[in-house]
């Protein structure tokens, strides 16, 4: 693995790495060297198979960070590949032709995040959801719970208990309600 | 139709004058000329592995093209996960995949583990590795009853769900639940064997390997299940890279994937294994080849039951769960299901609440590409057994 | 009651089939659920009697409580000494399980199964999640309460319920059979209009007939 690192920061330069484990590494790309290295990585380096590639939402950076998660059978080592993209302007270079597979998970990123890819066939079918008019599910200024509340009628007599406010309550019965023992954290 | 030529149908030669014209390889489809059926193998039906359709267009017995709909058992786990703590991700995480739901929360420790650096104890990981090899042996019989089902012959799914059930007692002996166990927490497990448990696990060993017999007798010696599975489905060595396919339909095909091989966790690295191939890629070699790996896994149990030593510390201590806050960082785990790699990715921020987590099922690549491209030119009658073979399992593609 | 025009009958009587096409609106139904009255007391009960013993569940595996079904037909459980057996046709059911959630997408296919089982039809719900959610309760793709969609006679408890709670389910299920309280569909009939107007809220791409039968 060291060679390969070796030869990564030939390519590319101030490459960051970061061991995660000794058989998990990631590096961080820029968005248009993201073609250059995943072709040079699976026809030259044998980083054959792709584990699968998806989105996270840093909505405090108004970014998005994409993961593509790949393997090498031969030296048995996975490699994540981080590339930040705007949040505003969602939109992705497609790698379809590199890995046949990848429409799938691009076609879920696309319904779930709003993230588009395009070229990418069968990118704007429906993967799971049905009639969807909201916003893209899975973004951080998505509620969910007020949405539920919204549309499905909950029934009345659920009830949420704060663990903390319950123990006290539960272990400290007396010293909770005595009014003359001065209480730390109050 | 796409036959090895090694079965019955060699005499057999389709008459295509009547069919409709092809372009490039693929038939012409017009709707409209009545030569074609649209139909939905659908949620509502005997022939699909749980609740997932696929919408065919067929002409005559013969299937032109097929798409698959998923999406039925989405309950949008991702986003839940988001808004519970760390430790109150367990009891919902199991669910993701129905017949096998340990993987999934050794792969959800392990990830907060790694993030938060905790160290496993010696008797946790043995106890881990055997849970682990229970809840595929339970999977296995499952798959079993349902490829046979699938052919027409429902006596062998009674025989081996019927087995399952005792497997469950033991789950229940060990764990608390049938089904849904919650044992695997981070820093370990959450309680030791009982007493007798290794005694009744040695005789329940037994008792399957008597049925198995039974099982390779009336299925894996028929004539019938090897005219109509052999040849079905045939996926080559490249297709394995380009298709992204795992677990058993990989190694059918000749690919050395295993991860408790090649990337071991728990205490698979001190257990006796070899890897189990196969050169011909269709649905007899899939078959055999899982029945081989269900007896290894028998085999890997009476071997933990050998060496496991008695007594130690069953869990790494923890904080307090209710307000731990894991350090920013990105981890994957893996774990080798039934059905092949089984991943759990994880993102943290330093907050109480994870800031994003992904579940790779197996199947998700299987279900969707790769039967939509074996699909095509086989019998209609066929796809149920397809679909078996490649062991697609819905909730864990769309969670 | 003073005579009424056939024509205006029918007039009152047409549903909207409004997610279909233009030309398909009138091939299919317009016809609306009708109840099922009872008998006299005597042959009342008697039917009752053989209802109770001959249930033939409808094999749909909807959710997490498919895979305790399975075990209750093999010989350990044998539920077809009740006379219970899985049907693949709703034409041939008259017992709808629904095995626990139930998201947008299912609850679309349930009531296209269920308005196609013809009556007397009963309907069981497993588990926590179609009492009030159970623990998804905030998902955005799963229902909360399934009686506001479909009418439900038994619920069974648990998470998954166990064989012998299935069981002791389905005896509860006989006894008010005989005892003559099931009428879900007659509850069906009577309140279509509301049952509709809650699915069609949640159900946005209704692209079939406003009565499947």
């Amino acid at each position: 693995m060291k060679n390969i690192l070796k030869r990564l920061n030939e390519k590319i330069d101030d490459l960051v790495v970061v061991k995660q484990r000794d058989d998990l590494y990631f590096i961080k790309v820029k968005r248009e060297h993201t073609d250059f290295i995943l072709r040079y990585l699976k026809l030259d380096e044998n980083f054959k198979h792709l584990d699968f590639m998806q989105a996270v939402d840093y909505i405090e950076n108004n970014q998005f960070q994409l993961t593509y998660m790949l393997y090498n059978y031969e030296i048995k080592i996975n490699l994540g590949i981080n590339v930040m993209i705007d949040r505003e302007k969602a939109e992705m270079d497609s790698m379809h032709r590199i890995w046949p597979h990848l429409w799938q998970y691009q076609r879920e990123i696309h319904e779930m995040y709003g993230i588009n890819f395009p070229g990418s066939p069968r990118v704007d079918e429906s993967f799971v959801l049905e009639g969807w008019e909201e916003m893209p599910p899975m973004r951080r200024d998505f509620d969910t719970l007020e949405y539920s509340k919204r549309t499905f009628y909950p029934r009345p007599g659920r009830s949420t208990n704060d663990p903390k406010e319950y123990m006290k309550e539960k272990l400290y019965h007396d010293f909770a309600k005595s009014p003359k023992i001065r209480r730390d954290d109050e | 139709m796409n036959r090895d030529s090694e079965s019955k149908y060699k005499g057999f030669e389709a008459d295509r004058s009547k069919y409709p014209q092809m372009e490039k390889d693929k038939p012409v489809i017009d709707l409209e000329s009545q030569k074609f059926i649209k139909t939905w193998q659908g949620p509502q039906h005997p022939g699909v592995t749980g609740n997932m359709s696929v919408e065919l267009i067929i002409n005559g017995d013969e299937i032109v093209d097929a798409k698959t709909h998923v999406g039925y058992l989405h309950r949008g786990f991702e986003k839940l996960m988001e808004r519970r703590r760390y430790i109150q991700c367990f009891p919902i995480v199991c669910r993701i995949c129905v017949p096998e739901p340990d993987t999934n929360e050794y792969c959800v420790s392990a990830a907060m583990e790694d993030l938060a650096g905790i160290v496993v104890p010696e008797k946790a990981l043995w106890l881990r590795t055997l849970n682990l090899e229970m809840s595929r042996v339970g999977s296995f019989l499952m798959w079993l009853g349902g490829q046979a089902g699938s052919l027409g012959m429902g006596a062998i799914s009674q025989w081996t769900i019927g087995m399952r059930d005792f497997w469950l007692d033991l789950f229940e002996e060990m764990t608390g639940g049938r089904v849904y166990h919650m044992y695997m927490i981070p820093g370990g497990v959450r309680k030791d064997l009982p007493e007798g448990f290794r005694d009744r696990t040695r005789e329940l060993i037994v008792r399957t390997r008597a049925l198995l017999f039974d099982i390779e007798k009336t299925f894996f010696n028929n004539a019938i299940v090897k005219a109509r599975l052999k040849g079905l489905g045939v996926i080559s060595p490249e297709m394995v890279t380009e298709y992204g396919i795992v677990g058993p339909s990989a190694r059918a095909s000749g690919i050395e994937d295993d991860i408790r091989i090649n990337n071991p966790y728990g205490k698979y690295a001190e257990l006796d294994m070899k890897m189990i191939t196969s050169d011909v890629g269709d649905a007899y070699a899939r078959a055999e080849v899982r029945y081989q790996e269900l007896h290894q896994s028998l085999d890997l149990i009476s071997q933990i039951m050998d060496k496991m030593p008695e007594g130690g510390k069953i869990q790494a201590k923890l904080p307090n769960v209710l307000h731990w806050k894991i350090p920013a960082g990105q981890t994957y785990v893996k774990a080798e299901s039934t059905r092949g790699e089984h991943g759990f990715y994880m993102v943290s921020d330093g907050t109480k609440y994870p800031r994003r987590v992904f579940a790779r099922g197996a199947s998700y690549t299987h279900a969707i590409s790769v039967l939509e491209k074996l699909a095509v030119n086989i019998s209609i009658s066929d796809l149920a057994a397809l679909m078996v073979s490649l062991h697609t399992c819905p909730p864990e593609i769309e969670r | 009651m003073e005579k009424k025009d056939l024509n205006e009958i029918e007039k009152e009587m047409k549903l909207a089939n409004e997610g279909l096409p233009e030309k398909e609106r009138i091939l299919f139904s317009d016809a609306r659920p009708s109840r099922v009255e009872p008998l006299n007391k005597y042959l009342e009960q008697f039917v009752n009697w053989a209802r109770a013993r001959s249930l033939w569940l409808l094999a749909f595996g909807t959710g997490c409580g498919a895979t305790e079904l399975r075990p209750l037909m093999t010989s350990r459980f044998d539920v077809s000494r009740f006379g219970i057996a899985g049907r693949p046709t709703p034409r041939q059911a008259s017992v709808f399980i629904i095995g626990g959630y139930a998201s947008i997408k299912t609850i679309k296919r349930i009531v296209r199964s269920y308005e196609q089982m013809q009556g007397p039809k009963y309907v069981i719900a497993l588990g926590s999640c179609t009492i009030n959610g159970g623990m998804y309760y905030d998902s955005y793709n799963t229902i909360n309460r399934i009686d506001y969609y479909i009418p439900v006679d038994t619920y069974i408890a648990g998470c998954m319920p166990r064989p012998e709670a299935l069981i002791a389910g389905f005896n509860r299920l006989k006894e008010k059979i005989q005892k003559g309280e099931c009428d879900g569909m007659n509850k069906y009939a009577d309140n279509f209009d509301w049952y509709k107007k809650n699915q069609k809220q949640i159900i946005k791409d209704w692209n079939m007939p406003d009565y499947n039968w």
